[in-house]
């Protein structure tokens, strides 16, 4: 990773004595992670360029690993951007080799250190999670001029298009300090990958960096969050292991998705109605024990507590990782011994028979169905309806015929990515008919969320019962 | 004095303290058999005679009990047990667990017990305890046969006590000690002439109703009513019982049949007046006979060391071996959920979908049209007496033999040939497969295996796997294999080459096996390939019901394409590859199971590449380009930095490697025909399961299938090498070196035979050896600056390689198991294993 700084000042070469690095000679300074060399291409009266090259070794990046016992076990780990990109490790370094400078203070020149002058960053390379237009939204509003080159990830494989890597160069009139923080503190953000654990000390270091500039930033919010961004967690890292090759970071891309499925249908506030709907026909049906089969993250289990009807809940879940949030969101662990006796969560799957689910009056599978292989579902309708057998079953699923109305939808696509179908309404009756004459159940269709006379509701459910 | 007791019974004693209880059950029983109430009061309060811990005391005592008794122990309680209500729990647990209670009842002088009491320090209770307790005894003692005990013995003096000797007899179905050869036949109804037949077929002497071979019938009860012929049945079955050359167990009718004979009052139903006039023809001896030998059956047997039960309704797992009413029952009736069906017969239930056990189950008692195989359970009663069949099962060859009704004898209440049960498309044991029972993966797995003993799985993985194999995985009917890991070979000590043939070749001579075989690495996706002759064979041999004729799939069990018709393309082309190779006649089979290399490796790791080695590539010629052009400036104006422009001019060649090295695995691909597949196991096809071949014979016989010319197939090269030769070591290396100078990803190294015994069990099957330039991908792409090479040089194999022979067995013991056709669980407990024990920590490099 390189980045230089370039003044164009009068007696530009005073640089030196700003960054309190002689323009004369290379210095090798040692970081925890490596090294960084610091050189001057170009000292010219009206022109001084000094050069921080950062040099990470890769296998000790590896081997002396920070963080909560567990971390990263993946390939990706060995083979990966951090010893050429800008990232956190970039903000370390300045902190130790520029520290005085980033503190706006210079010994032989203060009153420079304290003066605006222009000023030009140049980073070779630098990870732009959000791509160029965020990249200007971070730098913009501070008074730079952005230059951003966008690297393309393989010239010989021109249909992988580009990379989220950019050389960027930052020019303005600043002073030195002011520029040094704002890349210390922006350049991890655009990165959004610390290196190390993020503890409460960040939220300090955030606060005495932002000082003047971040409270008035419009994308303080956003710069916050990524700064202070949580590591990941174990059960992820485990699953990332076995999928590596063919579904990188699957839980991530889940939560992207189903970020990206709850705006597509945010406007109705479709989930409320759902979740409305759902307790409505299970107060109806009179159940007292109700399983939520595929609880996710347990916004029916929160729901369905506050409703005094239920005696006893559960939620299942295949997931590891969403009854963990589950169990996080409920706060089960504070809940008295009264309220736990209630609720209970684990880990079950709808295409296996599980025998903890048979006997109960009711159950709620919300969103879940389409998340299934088709050729599972048939293991799906036996362990559900002919083993578990709860008096009643309550399904809902996308409508595909809806989807026309989400302006944010391509045609052809699915609300969300890890959907394998989507059915019409059509199919979805056939279906929930053909289960209900082979198990012997009723069954009932309910709308759910605003009906289009047309295309019908953009959600659908039926009700099973017995 | 004798006492006689059940091999498995729950001994109860009794007798006021001091009555010498413990030390008769320690002088007669095994420690581990005892369980004292005193013992059980100092688990819970250290203190043995806490007698305000005895209702803790026993709540342990009678958990314990409960757990050696459900394991098929005897059990022997050493407390007073003096009154009524606690006799009352012991008598309900060997109940619940079929066991029959014994009670030894210690009725001593007072005084007796008294002087022993006080000699023991720790028992400061006055005589009017032991008053009590003894009142309570005799009080109640008389009440022992209502309560519930079967067997009941007094010993009313010191010498009495001193006197006894126990002996254990085993319960009157334990035929462990017969092994066999059986044949055993279904429910026969009256039926002599088809009874006849069948008993020659299977090579019985028509006369003496031997075999030649001592072969051993035996009969699955229902022996009369309804039939033309029930005294010619009896009179067959009752001498070759009596002779030792059969042997019986009662059925339902049997028994209706007995109490009519006894004179209580029956419904002359069910075809029970058949019986009933055929033998008021008989002689009143014969019927005497008839009487006495239905009297006599055993519910049911256990033989042959517990592999195999005889029941005529069945038997399941928890009662077999047991002596019970309850065990009697469902022997004789099976269980029942309590409705009635539409003809008014009872609902079934059906136990066999839930049997686990051990034990193969014979049985008969409900009419099917076609005898089927559930989890190890197997109904032969083809309704003989209704026009179907009589069915005889060959033990332990597992095969049926028929023969048909001579007629229609009796017309059943419930059409049994029912044609739609008939048109079904999977059989019982698909059908129950459909859907696989969580108990049977999750939580701490313990999974035997035949070359690798027992294999745990941690339940953290199980829940990985859970989540893995629910979200993702194809159909699991179709899962039955998962690749095993692979180790690299050891570390090249010194040189500048993390890996080299010289250790791959060291290793298998030391581990004894003097021939190797070098097969070339392909750099794709591992793909698991599924190939039915057609549609119809994927339907009755793996159960499938949607119209497929194949699968590929990935090392994790997803199918390797999203595309179907791709997928459908493909098999159809290695499908007629093998048509052209002749491999269907060869190999005797309509499917086989091929574990292959799938390119290019885009292909599947488009996302990986992607993210990760494109944009590493990327990143890194960016960074070190505008740093070598910075330090060239910085030079050219006289700054001390040549050493480092020099430093990170070589950084930016390895770059450049880099970038090069994962290009070679990349193509795009538009079509079928820029895939390749490189077949390298041929691991099975019907009936067998090609572990005994050498890896030589599976190369030869998968280039078969790239000798038709088609291109998509594609044939991997491999050279033999004699590990004790160094000339031909040398050659193996030297085509090693040819391969990866190329752009290979290197050469995998295996023992000549599929399955080798090294010096501590099995050896790896194989060891990978990979070039230089493709570990960039593995190692980063500075890898081989020698400041890293030193530090990556100690990198340990051992987990990697425990895992890779662990996941190996596993995967060809699910192997195994499907090719003898046992239930799907058993399979997927293989393959789930495989995958969980994918998510155990281990450094991915390797």
């Amino acid at each position: 990773m390189l980045l230089t700084i370039t003044s164009t000042m009068a007696s530009a070469p005073d640089l030196g004595y700003l960054l309190h690095k002689n323009p004369l000679h290379a210095q090798v300074f040692n970081l925890g992670f490596g090294k960084a060399h610091v050189f001057y291409p170009v000292v010219e009266p009206e022109r001084c360029t000094a050069a921080l090259l950062i040099e990470i070794d890769p296998i000790g990046l590896v081997r002396g690993r920070q963080g909560p016992p567990g971390e990263g076990r993946t390939l990706e780990q060995y083979v990966n951007d951090r010893p050429y990109v800008g990232s956190s490790f970039l903000s370390v370094a300045l902190a130790d080799v520029f520290g005085t400078a980033l503190a706006g203070r210079s010994k032989e020149r203060p009153e420079l250190a304290a003066q605006e002058i222009p000023l030009e960053a140049r980073l070779s390379v630098l990870p732009c999670r959000g791509g160029e237009a965020f990249l200007r939204r971070l730098f913009e509003p501070l008074g730079y001029a952005v230059m951003a080159e966008r690297h393309a990830l393989d010239e010989q494989n021109p249909d992988w298009g580009a990379s989220r890597y950019f050389t960027v160069t930052l020019t303005g009139s600043k002073r030195l300090g002011d520029l040094l923080t704002h890349l210390y503190v922006l350049v991890p953000v655009l990165d959004d990958d610390k290196h190390y654990w993020v503890g409460d000390d960040e939220v300090e270091k955030l606060v005495r960096h932002g000082e003047g500039w971040l409270a008035t930033h419009p994308e303080r919010e956003l710069i916050a969050r990524r700064y202070l961004k949580q590591q990941r967690s174990l059960a992820r890292q485990a699953l990332e292991q076995i999928m590596a090759e063919e579904q990188p970071a699957a839980d991530e891309v889940q939560a992207d998705h189903a970020q990206e499925e709850a705006e597509i249908e945010t406007r109705i506030s479709l989930n409320e109605q759902r979740i409305g709907t759902v307790i409505a026909a299970l107060k109806q049906s009179g159940a007292k024990r109700v399983l939520d089969l595929g609880c996710g993250e347990g916004q029916l289990l929160r729901a369905l507590l506050k409703e005094k009807l239920f005696d006893e809940i559960v939620g299942v879940d295949v997931s590891h990782r969403a009854l963990e949030i589950s169990r996080d969101r409920l706060r089960l662990e504070q809940m008295s011994e009264k309220q736990q006796e209630r609720i209970k969560l684990f880990q079950s799957s709808l295409v296996y028979r599980d025998k903890r689910l048979a006997g109960y009056d009711a159950a709620a599978v919300i969103e879940v169905i389409e998340h299934l292989e088709p050729s599972r579902l048939a293991a799906f309708e036996r362990s559900i309806f002919e083993f578990a057998c709860p008096g009643t079953v309550i399904v809902t699923t996308p409508n595909a015929e809806y989807n026309v109305k989400f302006e944010n939808l391509p045609a052809g696509r699915f609300r969300h990515q890890d959907h394998r179908f989507e059915w019409s309404r059509a199919e979805f009756e056939a279906w929930a008919k053909g289960i209900a004459a082979r198990f012997r159940y009723n069954v009932r269709f309910v709308a759910v969320g605003q009906e289009d006379a047309v295309l019908g509701s953009p959600t659908q459910m039926a009700v099973f019962a017995r | 004095m004798k006492i006689t007791v059940p091999e498995l019974a729950l001994v109860v004693l009794i007798g006021p303290s001091g009555a010498g209880k413990s030390t008769f059950a320690q002088k007669h029983f095994k420690s581990t058999e005892v369980l004292s109430s005193d013992v059980c009061r100092g688990l819970v309060s250290d203190d043995q005679n806490n007698q305000a811990a005895t209702n803790d005391a026993f709540e342990v005592l009678h958990f314990i009990a409960a757990k050696r008794l459900a394991a098929g122990k005897l059990t022997v309680i050493d407390a007073t047990n003096v009154q009524p209500e606690a006799r009352k729990p012991l008598v309900a647990l060997a109940r619940q667990y079929h066991c029959l209670p014994v009670a030894i009842v210690f009725d001593l002088p007072e005084n007796i017990c008294h002087e022993r009491n006080k000699t023991r320090p720790d028992r400061h209770f006055g005589p009017h305890v032991i008053r009590q307790q003894a009142q309570q005894m005799r009080r109640s003692i008389r009440g022992l046969a209502r309560e519930g005990f079967r067997h009941i013995f007094t010993l009313s003096s010191l010498d009495e006590v001193e006197g006894v000797s126990i002996e254990r007899q085993p319960l009157w179905n334990n035929r462990r000690g017969e092994h066999g050869p059986f044949d055993i036949i279904g429910d026969i109804h009256g039926c002599r002439a088809e009874l006849e037949t069948l008993l020659a077929r299977l090579g019985y002497d028509a006369s003496t109703h031997q075999h030649p071979d001592g072969r051993k019938v035996i009969f699955l009860g229902d022996l009369v009513d309804r039939g033309p012929d029930i005294p010619g049945v009896l009179r067959i079955v009752m001498p070759m019982v009596e002779a030792g050359s059969a042997l019986c167990v009662p059925g339902n009718h049997e028994m209706k049949l007995l109490r009519k004979l006894r004179g209580k009052n029956v419904q002359i139903t069910h075809g029970l007046a058949e019986s009933l006039a055929q033998l008021e023809r008989e002689p009143p001896e014969f019927v005497n006979a008839v009487t006495d030998f239905m009297d006599d059956l055993v519910s049911h047997y256990v033989l042959d060391d517990g592999k195999l039960v005889v029941a005529h309704a069945g038997m399941k797992e928890s009662m077999q071996g047991r002596g019970s009413g309850k065990v009697r029952d469902f022997a004789l009736y099976g269980e029942t959920t309590g409705e009635t069906d539409e003809f008014g017969l009872p609902v079934r239930y059906n136990w066999a979908a839930e049997y686990r056990g051990r034990a193969m189950v014979v049985y008969g008692h409900t009419p099917v049209p076609e005898p089927e195989w559930l989890n190890g359970t197997l109904n032969i009663d083809t309704g003989c007496v209704f026009g179907g069949r009589l069915t005889a099962l060959r033990y332990p060859e597992k095969e049926l033999v028929s023969v048909p009704a001579e007629r229609i004898w009796s017309q059943p209440a419930k059409p049994f040939l029912d044609q739609s049960a008939q048109a079904s498309a999977m059989t019982a044991q698909q059908d129950d497969d459909e859907v696989l029972d969580l108990d049977d993966v999750l939580g701490k797995r313990i999974v035997t295996t035949r070359l690798h003993h027992t294999i745990t799985v941690r339940e953290e993985n199980a829940t990985t796997a859970l989540e893995v194999m629910s979200r993702f995985a194809a159909n699991p009917k179709w899962l039955i294999y998962l690749p095993p890991t692979m180790s690299p070979t050891d570390t090249a000590p010194d040189g500048d080459l993390l890996e080299h043939p010289a250790q791959a070749f060291a290793y298998y001579r030391q581990q004894g096996i003097p021939k190797v075989i070098c097969e070339e690495k392909h750099m794709g996706s591992r793909a698991v390939i599924i190939v039915c002759r057609d549609a119809s064979v994927a339907r009755t041999r793996f159960g499938i019901v949607e119209n497929e004729d194949g699968i590929i799939y990935t090392r994790t069990g997803r199918r390797f394409f999203d595309d179907d018709a791709l997928e459908k393309a493909l098999l159809a082309r290695i499908r007629r590859a093998a048509d052209q190779a002749g491999l269907w006649d060869e190999l005797a089979t309509d499917w086989m199971c091929l574990d292959c290399e799938l390119m290019p490796w885009s292909a599947k790791a488009q996302e990986l590449l992607k993210t990760q080695y494109a944009a590493v590539g990327a990143a890194s010629r960016a960074a070190l380009g505008e740093a070598v052009s910075a330090l060239e400036r910085a030079l050219a104006r006289g700054a001390d930095v040549g050493s480092l422009l020099k430093h990170t001019q070589d950084r930016a060649q390895l770059a450049e490697r880099y970038t090069e090295a994962y290009r070679r695995y990349c193509w795009s691909v538009t079509s079928l025909d820029d895939l390749r597949v490189a077949p390298f196991h041929l691991l099975a096809s019907e009936g067998k399961i090609h572990i005994d071949q050498s890896n030589l014979w599976h190369m030869e016989t998968l280039s078969k299938l790239s000798a038709g010319g088609d291109p998509l197939l594609m044939a991997t090269a491999y050279r033999l090498v004699d590990v004790t030769d160094s000339a031909s070591e040398a050659e193996g290396v030297c085509w090693w070196e040819e391969l990866t100078a190329r752009g290979g990803e290197g050469m995998v190294v295996k023992p000549l035979e599929f399955v080798s015994r090294g010096r501590r069990g099995i050896a790896q099957p194989a060891v990978k050896c990979r070039g230089a330039e493709y570990l960039r991908i593995i190692y980063g792409m500075e890898y081989t600056l020698a400041e890293n090479l030193e530090r990556l040089r100690s990198r340990g194999l051992s987990v990697k390689r425990s895992l890779a022979l662990r996941e190996f067995a596993l995967g060809i013991e699910g192997l195994e198991r499907f090719v003898r056709k046992e239930p799907l669980r058993r399979v997927h407990e293989c393959v789930f294993a495989v995958l969980a024990l994918e998510s155990e920590p281990v450094d991915p490099r390797l």
